[in-house]
């Protein structure tokens, strides 16, 4: 053990009673938080209130945090592989041996293919300097996250129309009169001060009308609830579009400033009536004219939400890109209640944190996946992961033989995990660094275990929106195992790779003296508060004229310029999905809200709320199966199949099953989550090669099951 | 009963259970005690319409606690200040007449010490000036606690706001 060797932040090891302001790591979400230590145990967390969207509130997740830190089923110091890859033979290797034995792979794949040989993946977010310049440094210009299966329909939608991308505008949801949510499931799939702000919306009066083919829990706070076949939310939008421009209804004014292509919308929607709409939705015409006119009485400030988990169907790029043309048309632009740009530091007058990659040299070589040269229309900065795995496979545009997959869980994430690890097979090194047993870190050839959000400090973030500000995650307690914050293993690795001068730091308070330079803005000050806004105020640009679209054409681009460079219609025709009937069923999935993706199922107190997916399905379908609600249920696919319980209800679509994502766990040494419920990743056969031609995006949902009873007696298996 | 209450607005909650394991983890305790419990019932069909309720059940803190008047070991107690119910760990002997007794279901098993359990109000953090774990970190504000004599009108206002979208105050004001 070398446990006195880990970087541990000045003072940390500090007896008796001490407060740190940090950031929770339990989801992506990054909620600041307040952590009270005792003698060097964690007693307390809640929302740091000295970020006043936030309070002192925390979720289910984040309050887990505790049980998180407590538990001894993570990875406690770095293994090496010993037998075949997912057999879970290991050896325990001291930290010196590991990286030694990580870099020196490494170096052997540089040799023969150079920097572009390696990989890496991770989940994005406001950390993302570190591993992008890491990769940078390795001249590689393979960064991925793991957006494919997440957010890039929306974010590439968003591109095509207004120039940035989907976080480029932040939704006004407390200001909010009226707002429109596709399956965007708020209070499940949560972010704390999203939610906060929207039921104070919803108990100020807002109006919310939600979408989906499955009654959520959001479904049942909404006023409108549109029980919508799945896959046909395109059509639905061409209808209001129709309805908005044929009745007049648009902000003229605004449109006429900011927009280009409104004729051609115009002539494209013409025959897309609320009657045309209604065979294919299961929406009556009637519906969508009495919401359309009066939503339109409440523009500007009104959201149509773009979505985020919108790697569904094969047309959620044209969905997104519909919502926001609705938003477009209905004025709902740096308005208050609607879309407000998200502003930089730059944006209010300030320097913002400096970057490690600003050091490093560019990287010429094309990204293995083909964005940003192949696929114009796609973003080059963290590309598509799906298109690695054939780029793997056939080794072009240049052969791939490194993976590092930090924190992050491809073999979860992505579809079709077999396909997945045919793959990974061919590669000479499959890394993982997690806090977790993730499925992908149980088939690498090294494991090494991250410090906990709790035991480490991360790089300075800074994050954007209508009040830019500055975040710390800073260490609570020291680790409890042998494990390291990542700055240091990347640093570390950097240094046996002959690419330390851009990582020259011995400690996290060097990292953050170098980002914080110029700012000033001091570490004691970002340690006081946790959080520093760079504003006392949101920043609102003038409608009129102060409007800053990063199209090509400084507009807002009903007429893309972007995807008709690409080959691609600004206006697709909506194709209607085909029917489910007998015993198939399309799969859904979805979210609760007290689990993140395949993270948390182990978790001791969070497993004890929900340890188990059942699938939903609804009477009518079920009857005529002669499955009743908590009977054993056999679901499969292309020679897959699982044993589940059904739960009969009413609030999922009749053509669709649905279940929630992340169980169905393999690493035995979770012994609370191993084997519990199912997986809808391996349900998903042949999806890991679809995707959406526009967006990017996975088709998750282009999935089809079949369903029968399974004997009464049949437990539930993994 | 105490002299607090504890308010849930149904209306508010999103059904996160935050509430419960900002319980637990304040108090300590794994998996098996829940001293509060948010039940969700339904979705049901109200008017075509999916509709939830979440029903919050902490401890009542009752007048007459059965729990109280069955322990053998006095270790059920009530405070004289303020009404409040709680478990004298050191004088439990593990006897689970409380949980036996309880209509409520409010008195657990806490396995790890082999000894009842229930909800105190976190009178630590109450007389330490704050407020109960589930409150403090509630997402969405939907539970509320204070001096019972001093319970907001908030419902009584939206109530009233359905007739006239406009400020709405008592008379007087």
């Amino acid at each position: 053990m070398k446990l006195k060797e880990a970087p541990n932040v000045i003072g940390v090891e500090t007896r008796g009673r001490r407060t740190v302001f940090s950031l929770c790591g339990m989801c992506a979400v990054r909620c600041p938080i307040q952590v009270e230590v005792d003698d060097g145990r964690i007693i307390w967390l809640q929302g740091n209130p000295n970020d006043k969207a936030m309070g002192s509130s925390l979720c289910a997740k984040g309050s887990a945090g505790v049980a998180f830190e407590y538990d001894d089923e993570r990875p406690q110091y770095p293994l090496i592989r010993t037998g075949a890859r997912g057999a879970g033979h290991w050896r325990r290797a001291g930290w010196d041996e590991a990286l030694d034995y990580v870099a020196n792979g490494l170096k052997d794949v540089m040799r023969q293919y150079g920097g572009k040989g390696i990989v890496l993946s991770d989940r994005g977010g406001p950390f993302g300097d570190l591993t992008k310049s890491f990769v940078k440094a390795l001249a590689s210009p393979n960064y991925f996250d793991h957006d494919c299966t997440c957010g890039r329909n929306a974010h590439h939608a968003t591109r095509s129309l207004f120039g940035v991308g989907r976080t480029g505008l932040a939704y006004d949801i407390k200001n909010t009169k009226h707002i429109v949510l596709y399956g965007r499931n708020i209070i499940e799939a949560l972010q704390v001060k999203e939610a906060k702000e929207f039921i104070e919306a919803l108990n100020k009066g807002a109006k919310c009308t939600y979408i989906d083919p499955r009654g959520s829990l959001t479904a049942t706070k909404a006023g409108r609830f549109w029980q919508i076949r799945p896959s046909t939310d395109y059509a639905l939008n061409l209808a209001m579009i129709n309805l908005v421009l044929r009745q007049d209804l648009y902000d003229k004014e605004f449109v006429s400033q900011w927009v280009i292509g409104l004729d051609e919308l115009r002539a494209f929607v013409a025959d897309k009536t609320p009657e045309w709409q209604e065979q294919y939705t299961g929406i009556s015409a009637a519906d969508v004219r009495s919401f359309v006119r009066e939503i339109s009485q409440d523009a500007p400030h009104v959201i149509f939400h773009a979505g985020w988990m919108t790697a569904r169907y094969n047309q959620s790029f044209y969905t997104s890109r519909t919502a926001h043309i609705l938003n477009a048309l209905f004025g709902a632009i740096e308005a208050p209640g609607g879309l407000i740009f998200s502003k930089g530091a730059g944006d209010a007058g300030k320097k913002g944190l400096k970057k490690l990659s600003d050091r490093i040299p560019e990287v010429t070589d094309e990204r293995v996946d083909g964005c940003g040269w192949k696929y114009p229309h796609f973003d080059g900065g963290s590309g598509l992961l799906h298109l690695l795995f054939s780029a793997i496979n056939s080794g072009k545009p240049c052969p791939i033989a490194a993976y590092i997959a930090y924190r992050h869980d491809p073999l979860t994430a992505m579809p079709d995990p077999d396909a997945v690890k045919q793959a990974l097979d061919k590669l000479k090194l499959l890394v993982s660094i997690d806090v977790n047993y993730s499925e992908t870190g149980w088939y690498s050839d090294v494991i090494l275990p991250e410090s906990s959000y709790l035991e480490r400090a991360n790089i300075l973030a800074e994050k954007s929106g209508p009040k830019p500000s500055l975040h710390m995650r800073d260490q609570a307690v020291v680790p409890r195992f042998d494990s390291r914050p990542a700055w240091w293993i990347f640093c570390e690795l950097a240094k046996r790779l002959d690419i330390g001068q851009y990582f020259d730091f011995e400690s996290i308070e060097e990292i953050w003296n170098y980002q914080l330079e110029g700012t000033g803005v001091t570490v004691a000050q970002m340690r006081d508060k946790g959080v520093f806004s760079l504003v006392d105020k949101p920043i609102l640009w003038d409608r009129t004229s102060g409007l800053k679209f990063k199209t090509p054409s400084g507009k807002i681009e009903f007429r893309s310029s972007i995807l008709e460079e690409a080959g691609l219609p600004s206006f697709a025709e909506f194709v209607p999905p085909k029917g489910f009937a007998g015993d198939e069923f399309r799969l859904l999935f979805g979210r609760a809200a007290v689990h993140t993706h395949g993270q948390t199922m182990n978790n001791p107190l969070l497993n004890e709320l929900l340890p188990e997916n059942p699938v939903w399905i609804h009477p009518d379908r079920a009857a005529e199966l002669g499955i009743e609600d908590g009977d054993p249920v056999e679901v499969s696919n292309q020679g897959y199949s699982v044993f589940s319980r059904a739960k009969v209800t009413p609030w999922i679509h009749p053509e669709a099953v649905f279940m929630l994502h992340g169980f169905g766990r393999t690493v035995p040494l979770q012994t609370r989550a191993y084997a519990r419920g199912v997986a809808d990743q391996r349900l998903q056969k042949g999806l890991l090669t679809t995707y959406d031609p526009a967006g990017g995006g996975n088709t998750l949902c282009e999935c089809s099951v079949r369903v029968s009873p399974a004997g009464k007696n049949r437990s539930t298996t993994l | 009963m105490s002299k607090y209450y504890l308010l849930q607005d149904p209306d508010r909650c999103i059904g996160c259970l935050g509430c419960e394991v900002s319980c637990k983890t304040n108090k300590g305790l794994g998996p098996g005690p829940s001293l509060c419990k948010n039940m969700l019932v339904g979705p049901v069909k109200v008017e075509e319409m999916p509709r939830a309720r979440f029903v919050f059940m902490p401890c009542f803190h009752c007048e007459e606690p059965w729990c109280l008047k069955v322990c053998p070991s006095g270790a059920v107690k009530k405070r004289d200040t303020d009404g409040i119910v709680y478990i004298e760990a050191a004088s439990c002997i593990g006897c689970k007449s409380c949980i036996t007794a309880c209509p409520w279901g409010a008195c657990q098993w806490n396995p790890q010490i082999n000894k009842a359990v229930k909800c105190d109000y976190c009178k630590d953090r109450l007389d330490s000036g704050l407020k109960p774990a589930c409150v403090t970190k509630c997402v969405t504000q939907c539970l509320d606690f204070g001096d019972a004599s001093k319970i907001p009108d908030y419902r009584r206002e939206r109530f009233a706001r359905t007739m006239e979208p406009v400020a709405v105050r008592p008379m007087g004001y």
